[in-house]
């Protein structure tokens, strides 16, 4: 931000950098497709809600809001550790940046256990997508956010993976930047999602 | 430094509104009441605007591409208040 360079060249310390995208044009025109899918899903979840109370609260009733509310650490701690990696990453520090992805991932890789374990709970209690409108769009609203956990875990371990193989100052930032703005927008789209689903009942 | 210190400061913003919202959500036996599913959503899009504009880093974005994720959060969070009125 105070580059010593900087004073030589005249610039005024004060200009705002001019305004920028964080990540590649193409994974942002993914999340505006992600956000107009799980947008529709989780309106037509409430509105679904509406018109089927008592099918609503006897499946809501049922649901784990201390495994919910865990989860929902699990992937604001994973967007802290992300956020913390890519200003390390961005310094050049790349073995801190390194250490701060680990921890995403494991924030990520617990998420998507305890995930597992609530879904096969309920295979296990015989519901599946045919059960009732509640449980069709819970499996779809959070098996579909599972899915996003997964591929954004995918894309957190390749920048892990980068970051070490990569020669010093050859290190792929713009795409570490777009495998982290993914992962945010996971973590945003599971805000919305878990007073929805998990709180409001 | 500074910057650090702003991530580790969201952070613990969405922690403790994630927690309040479990408090709120696990301390009513029967049905949420009307006026914590408010509060509950308020802070779904406070912590979701946070994350967008810091940790998404769309506060320093183009103003087009901040109000539509801004945008979208507000619209969704509106039509699950009118679904819940």
């Amino acid at each position: 931000m105070t580059a010593p360079t900087s004073v030589a060249l005249s610039v005024p310390s004060t200009a705002p950098p001019p305004p920028r995208l964080v990540g590649d044009l193409a994974i942002w025109l993914v999340i505006l497709m992600e956000l107009a899918t799980f947008g529709l899903m989780f309106v037509g979840f409430a509105w679904a809600r509406r018109s089927h109370p008592d099918v609503f609260a006897q499946g809501q009733a049922q649901l784990h809001l201390t495994a919910g509310t865990i989860n929902t650490l699990l992937l604001v701690g994973g967007s802290w550790c992300v956020a913390r990696a890519l200003q390390a990453l961005r310094h050049q520090h790349m073995a801190v940046g390194r250490v701060w992805l680990v921890a995403a991932l494991a924030t990520a890789l617990a998420f998507l256990v305890l995930k597992s374990m609530e879904f096969r709970e309920r295979f296990a209690q015989g519901i599946d997508l045919d059960t009732n409108v509640f449980w069709t769009l819970f499996l779809l609203l959070t098996g579909f956010h599972f899915l996003h956990v997964l591929v954004a875990a995918v894309l957190l371990a390749l920048v892990l993976w980068h970051a070490g193989a990569a020669r010093p100052g050859a290190f792929n930032l713009h795409g570490a930047e777009t495998a982290g703005v993914f992962w945010h927008m996971v973590d945003l789209l599971w805000l919305v999602l878990f007073p929805l689903v998990y709180v409001m009942r | 430094m500074n910057e650090r210190r702003r991530i580790d400061a969201v952070a613990i913003v969405l922690v403790v509104g994630t927690l309040v919202s479990a408090w709120l959500g696990e301390g009513q036996p029967g049905t949420l009441p009307r006026a914590l599913a408010a509060v509950v959503l308020l802070l779904a899009l406070v912590k979701g605007t946070l994350v967008a504009l810091d940790f998404m880093e769309l506060k320093s974005a183009p103003p087009l591409w901040r109000r539509a994720v801004l945008g979208w959060l507000v619209g969704v969070v509106l039509l699950i208040v009118l679904a819940w009125s």
